[in-house]
């Protein structure tokens, strides 16, 4: 009665079209009975060539190129990026420009949580989750419309500044646009966060512990939510992030479900973020006045010999950044954006290397979840929030 | 078929040689097939993100019968192909589109998938109608909702002009009803 059955390893390929596998990855999970012995993770099916297209493309033209990096948050990689080579350049941006970029950031770290928590939801069944996280979102993005001109793919910084000022009336529109977004946040939490389905599914699942994350490379709430409090924001603060006051989440047990309680937290801190931006920016210059970086503005190029000289070496030669190289790094949604960039004195970067946020996550993904059940690698896949735009360049 | 359906002299000369109650069915048909779309997205990119917010209440694609997304090639009719497909991603799109049942209508969902967009490098295919036919494109970076869903409405027309049988005993190349 009691000879051994011999389990047989099955092999199961999820992805790269497979509605859990959101973005284009492939997992090859071997399986015995339903606990996963191994993965391998196959990726690529996004890759688009980024470094070597803005090889071809003049500085102020990689601007798109960064947006759809990490799409969801386009404004934080157009920061990183203008970051990099204002670092080469040597400028320092007006204070009015600091503040719009943390603006812009911050409010697209809350889009870029609002739709890691509703897919979270809507994958372990909370469609309901979903619809209020979204309808959030488009609020943001309509603010984001009047300020940039587009809804996602936003290009709004420049080398040297921003391309738009806030339009008349938009910071007392935004205002109560966070107001409902938090409402709408609350509700989520309500839905989500005492939900019997859903603690069951995330709490001691995906667990990396401090020293591991430490270990793989993990930046950003992955990070924080095993407990290590490392924000690059505090840690090397960048634009105007010293003047603010925020605070940093910490999560303890650095699972699925602490990995969604800090980014719920660290959208309430955006939340702050942006408001004191608001009550702290004066008004003033939005770029530098340096017509080597920023084009002149309009009636000086139709009127004046120096302003259309200047208008044509910017848009046929580009931005001549000096020679050398230089490494910026930002704190994006996922973690860590890095950006090292050389340059050979002309107009179009020599080489860009891109450190993705998401991709430590995503590598460690195998050795997270090996020896769990098939069903945890949803809820592990969800929370470290793979984007493919930015993970395959 | 689908090239020449659209001449407007054979069009008249098949109007002629069609039945009354054939030319009943087939505009029943298109009438039932274009409310009742089930659509694969095959989401890859940025485009995505833009999708979830179609799908979702404020633009809500259910309006236009097509709100049913269906993971399984098998169960859908309607392939959209949101976002940029490359080189290592072409094969599986073709696979898709071959193991969906007749008959079947594919969007081509941003300037990625409708002709490389801004990508035009080594990676990625410069346009999906290199691999499969494409029935309309929607362009822009990603498109705003509104413009999709502008294509989706004109995909019903053109589902509701084509010819659609009851019972298709022709070849299955011809009967794709395309
Ligand atoms: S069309 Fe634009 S937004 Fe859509 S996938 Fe391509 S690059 Fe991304």
């Amino acid at each position: 009665m009691d000879a051994p059955l011999h389990a047989k390893r099955m092999i199961v390929n999820m992805g790269p079209s497979h509605p859990a596998m959101h973005g284009v990855t492939r997992a090859v999970v071997a399986l015995e009975g339903e606990t996963i012995a191994e993965m391998k993770l196959d990726i690529g099916f996004l890759h688009r060539g980024f470094e070597k297209s803005c090889e071809n493309a003049t500085w102020t033209q990689c601007f798109p190129y960064t947006d759809r990096l990490n799409y969801i948050s386009a404004i934080m990689n157009n920061t990183g990026f203008a970051l990099g080579v204002e670092k080469l350049c040597r400028l320092d941006v007006p204070d009015r420009a600091k503040y719009l970029r943390v603006i812009g950031s911050e409010i697209h770290r809350i889009c870029d949580h609002l739709t890691l928590v509703s897919a979270m939801g809507l994958e372990l069944g909370a469609m309901t989750v979903f619809l209020y996280g979204i309808e959030a979102r488009d609020l943001l993005w309509d603010r984001l419309t009047e300020l940039c001109g587009a809804r996602l793919t936003s290009n709004y910084c420049r080398v040297g500044g921003v391309a738009r000022d806030v339009p008349e009336g938009w910071i007392e529109k935004t205002t109560a646009s966070l107001d409902r977004v938090n409402e709408l946040a609350g509700e989520i939490g309500g839905l989500l966060t005492r939900n019997r389905i859903f603690l069951d599914r995330t709490r001691g699942t995906g667990r990396v512990s401090r020293q591991d994350a430490i270990d793989l490379g993990f930046t950003g709430p992955c990070l924080r939510a095993a407990g290590e409090p490392y924000d690059i924001r505090k840690a090397a603060p960048y634009l105007v992030y010293d003047r603010l006051d925020f605070d940093i989440p910490v999560g303890e047990h650095g699972d699925n479900f602490d990995r969604y309680l800090v980014r719920m937290e660290e959208m309430r801190q955006s939340d702050r973020i942006v408001r004191q931006c608001f009550a702290q920016m004066e008004p003033g210059d939005i770029a530098v006045k340096d017509f080597h970086y920023v084009l002149p503005p309009k009636p000086q190029v139709y009127g004046t010999i120096e302003g259309l000289m200047a208008h044509f070496k910017l848009v046929m030669e580009g931005i001549q950044v000096p020679a050398g190289e230089a490494y910026s790094y930002t704190e994006a949604a996922n973690g860590e954006l890095g950006f090292y960039i050389v340059s050979d004195g002309g107009g179009r970067p020599y080489k860009l290397g891109l450190r993705a946020p998401g991709w430590p996550m995503l590598a460690a993904l195998p050795y997270m979840v090996r020896g769990s059940l098939l069903a945890d690698l949803i809820p592990t896949f969800d929370s470290i929030n793979m984007i493919g735009g930015e993970v395959e360049q | 078929m689908a090239e020449t359906d659209t001449l407007p002299a054979i069009a008249t000369r098949r109007e002629e040689a069609t039945g009354f109650f054939q030319k009943l069915v087939s505009k029943g048909l298109g009438w039932a097939r274009k409310n009742s779309l089930y659509q694969y997205p095959f989401v890859t990119a940025c485009c995505g993100i833009e999708y979830m917010s179609l799908a979702s209440a404020r633009y809500d694609i259910a309006r236009f019968g097509a709100e049913v997304p269906r993971f399984s090639p098998r169960q859908a009719d309607l392939l959209l192909v949101v976002g940029t497909i490359n080189c290592k991603q072409a094969p599986i799109l073709q696979r898709i589109y071959e193991q969906m049942a007749d008959p079947k209508w594919v969007i081509a969902y941003g300037v990625c998938a409708s002709s490389g967009g801004f990508y035009d490098n080594y990676a990625t295919v410069q346009g999906i109608d290199r691999l499969i036919p494409v029935d309309v494109y929607v362009p822009g970076c990603p498109p705003r909702p509104e413009q999709v869903l502008d294509g989706l409405m004109l995909l019903q027309k053109k589902i509701q002009d084509q010819e659609h049988k009851l019972i298709d005993r022709a070849s299955p190349k011809l009967a794709s009803g395309r």
